[in-house]
C-alpha cells in the first residue's frame, strides 16, 4: 500500500489518468498546439474545436447552454469575476450585497474588497447545522440588493445548501444570484435549466481535472451582464480576456465529461466509504461530527476530537494525508472560521480534522485511516490534562483559564 | 510544517508523562495555557525537603512543539532545586528543540509551567513567594 494514504479531495484531486492523456495531447508540434483564436489556419480552428468540445462537457455537467460558460483560471478568479463584476455592473440599482460566514476566502475577500468600494455587505451566520436557510436569505434582502452569493456546499464541512429554494427568492425580487459550486459540481446534480442561478463557479482540479484552471456559467435568459475584470483580446465574448489555455481547458472538459458519466456509481461508492470510517470512530468518547448529518455530501466528513488538539493530531497520523479546516487556512494557528459561526467552542475547533474521500479512495485506505486515528486520539487523550479533568467530571467551561 | 527531530523525538517518546496527588504537601502543581488557545500544561514537581525536585510529571494538550517543550522540561527539573528550576528560560528551551518562530509561545507556556509550579510548592510550604514567579 502506498503511504501516506490521500485523504484530503476537498483539498484538490489527482489528475485522472484519461484527463492527463488528453491533456498531453493539446502541448507539442504533433499535437493539438495551435491557438484557439487563430482564425486563418487549420491549427487554430482544430484547438478551437477542442475549446468548443470542453465547454459543452461543462455546460452538459450542469445542464446549462455552452454559450454560458466562460473559463477562467479556477474557483477564485470565478468567483471575483461573478461577484465584482455583477456587483460593479449592477451598483446603479444598489450597493447591497448577501453572502455567508462560512463562504470560500475568494468570496469573503471579494466582498471585503467591494465594501472599501462603498458597498455594503451582509454575512449570514450560518446556523448550528452548517445550513445557510432560505428564510435567512429573504430577511435579509432589501430593496437595494443586487447580489446574493452563496456555496452550494462548503469545503470544510460538506453541508449543502438549498440552492434552488434560495434561486427562486433571489428570482422573485430579481437579485443576481451567484453560487460557489467548487464542491459540488460532479458531485452532486446540478441542473441550471430547472434552478434559478445567474452564476455558478467551477473549478477543474475538484473534480479530477488539472489546477489552474476553472469556469464561471453566466446565464443568457434572463440575460446577466458583468463587468470584465480582465481586459484584453475580447476573448470569451469580453468576459475574460487571454489567450485560451487549450490543454488546460481540454482537461476540464474531460474531467467534466467522466465525473458526468461516472457520479452516480461514485457518489454510491463514496458514501459506503465514508459510513465505513464513520462506523470505525464514531462509538469513540466525546468525537462529534460538524454540520447536518443528513444534509451533506459524501465525501468530506469534519469531525472534532475533543481534548486533543489538532495539530499535534495531525502530526501522529503521519500516514494519513488530511487536513485541519481547509488547505488555505491551515498554515495559520486560528482555528477554523467556518466552524466557529456553527458556534463551535474554540476547543473544538482546535480538536477538529476533515478528511475528505475520494475516487481512488479504496476500502483499506478508510480501514487503516480509522485504526490510525483511534490509536492516535487515545494516545493524545492520555497525554491530555484536559481528557483526566473529563474523566474527573470537572465541567471545563467553569475553569477560568489564563488566556495567552 | 517541519520539525525538528527532537521535537519528534519528545512527541514520539514522551518523558515523564503523568499526574501526581496535588493535594499532597510534597507536589507542586502548574496548570498554563487555555483550551480556546489550543494548549494547556499541566507540570508537576515532587520536592524534598531540601528543595529538590526528585520527580517531575507532564500532561500537556497543544501541538507537537508544546508537548515537546514540557517534556523536555522534566527531564530538564529533575534534581534541580526550585531556585534553579525556576530560572530556567524559554530560550533555552526554544534552542534545544530548535523551535521556529511560530511556536516560540510553546516554550513560553513551559517556562510559565514550571514558575507556576515553583510557586504552588512554596504556597503550599509557607514560603514567600518571589514576584517574578506570579505570572
Amino acid at each position: 500500500m502506498k503511504l501516506p494514504i490521500y485523504l484530503d479531495y476537498s483539498a484538490t484531486c489527482p489528475v485522472d489518468p484519461r484527463v492527463a492523456k488528453k491533456m498531453a495531447e493539446q502541448l507539442t508540434m504533433e499535437g493539438n498546439f495551435g491557438n484557439p483564436a487563430s482564425r486563418s489556419h487549420l491549427f487554430g480552428w482544430k484547438a478551437e474545436e477542442a475549446v468548443e468540445d470542453a465547454r459543452r462537457h461543462v455546460a452538459e455537467l450542469v445542464n446549462a447552454d455552452p454559450r454560458e460558460i466562460v473559463w477562467t483560471s479556477g474557483a477564485t478568479e470565478s468567483d471575483n469575476l461573478a461577484i465584482k463584476g455583477a456587483a460593479h455592473f449592477y451598483q446603479g440599482k444598489g450597493k447591497h450585497i448577501i453572502t455567508s460566514k462560512i463562504e470560500h476566502k475568494a468570496v469573503l475577500d471579494t466582498c471585503r474588497q467591494l465594501e472599501r468600494e462603498g458597498f455594503e455587505v451582509t454575512y449570514l451566520n450560518p446556523r448550528e447545522d452548517g445550513i445557510v436557510y432560505p428564510e435567512q436569505v429573504e430577511e435579509a434582502m432589501r430593496d437595494d440588493t443586487i447580489v446574493v452569493s452563496l456555496m452550494h456546499v462548503n469545503n470544510e464541512i460538506g453541508v449543502i445548501n438549498d440552492i434552488a429554494a434560495i434561486g427562486e427568492l433571489c428570482r422573485a425580487r430579481k437579485v443576481i444570484f451567484h453560487v460557489d459550486a467548487a464542491q459540488s459540481a460532479g458531485r452532486l446534480p446540478i441542473d441550471l435549466a430547472e434552478m434559478k442561478v445567474d452564476l455558478m463557479s467551477f473549478s477543474a482540479h475538484k473534480m479530477y481535472g488539472p489546477k489552474g484552471i476553472g469556469a464561471l456559467y453566466v446565464r443568457r435568459k434572463p440575460r446577466v451582464r458583468l463587468e470584465a475584470q480582465m481586459h484584453g483580446g475580447g476573448h470569451e465574448r469580453g468576459m475574460r480576456s487571454g489567450t485560451l489555455a487549450t490543454h488546460q481547458i481540454v482537461g476540464m472538459g474531460e474531467a467534466a465529461r467522466l465525473v458526468k458519466e461516472e457520479m452516480a456509481a461514485e457518489s454510491k461508492r463514496i458514501l459506503a466509504l465514508r459510513d465505513r470510517f464513520w462506523d470505525q470512530i464514531k462509538d469513540m468518547e466525546e468525537v462529534h461530527v460538524n454540520g447536518s448529518w443528513e444534509q451533506r455530501v459524501a465525501g468530506i466528513l469534519n469531525v472534532s476530537f475533543a481534548f486533543v488538539e489538532g495539530e499535534s493530531l495531525i502530526m501522529s497520523l503521519k500516514n494519513l494525508a488530511i487536513s485541519s479546516g481547509s488547505a488555505c487556512t491551515s498554515a495559520s494557528l486560528e482555528p477554523s472560521y467556518v466552524l466557529r459561526a456553527l458556534g463551535v467552542n474554540d476547543e473544538l475547533a482546535h480538536s477538529s480534522l476533515r478528511f475528505s474521500f475520494g475516487r481512488f479512495t479504496t476500502e483499506h485506505d478508510v480501514d487503516t485511516a480509522a485504526a490510525e486515528v483511534r490509536g492516535a486520539v487515545e494516545k493524545l487523550r492520555e497525554l491530555s490534562p484536559l481528557w483526566d479533568m473529563y474523566k474527573d467530571g470537572i465541567d471545563l467551561n467553569t475553569i477560568e483559564w489564563a488566556a495567552h | 510544517m517541519a520539525y525538528s527531530d527532537k521535537v519528534i523525538d519528545h512527541y514520539e517518546h514522551p518523558r515523564n508523562v503523568g499526574r501526581m496527588d496535588d493535594k499532597a504537601d510534597n507536589v507542586g502543581t502548574g496548570m498554563v495555557g487555555a483550551p480556546a488557545c489550543g494548549d494547556v500544561m499541566r507540570l508537576q514537581i515532587q520536592v524534598n525537603e531540601d528543595g529538590v525536585i526528585e520527580d517531575a510529571k507532564f500532561k500537556t494538550y497543544g501541538c507537537g512543539s508544546a508537548i515537546a517543550s514540557s517534556s523536555l522540561l522534566t527531564e530538564w527539573v529533575k534534581g534541580k532545586t526550585i531556585d534553579e528550576a525556576e530560572q530556567i528560560k524559554n530560550t533555552a528551551i526554544a534552542e534545544e528543540l530548535a523551535l521556529p518562530p511560530v511556536k516560540i509561545h510553546c516554550s513560553v507556556l513551559a517556562e510559565d509551567a514550571i514558575k507556576a509550579a515553583v510557586r504552588n510548592i512554596r504556597e503550599k510550604r509557607g514560603l514567600e513567594v518571589k514576584e517574578e514567579a506570579a505570572e
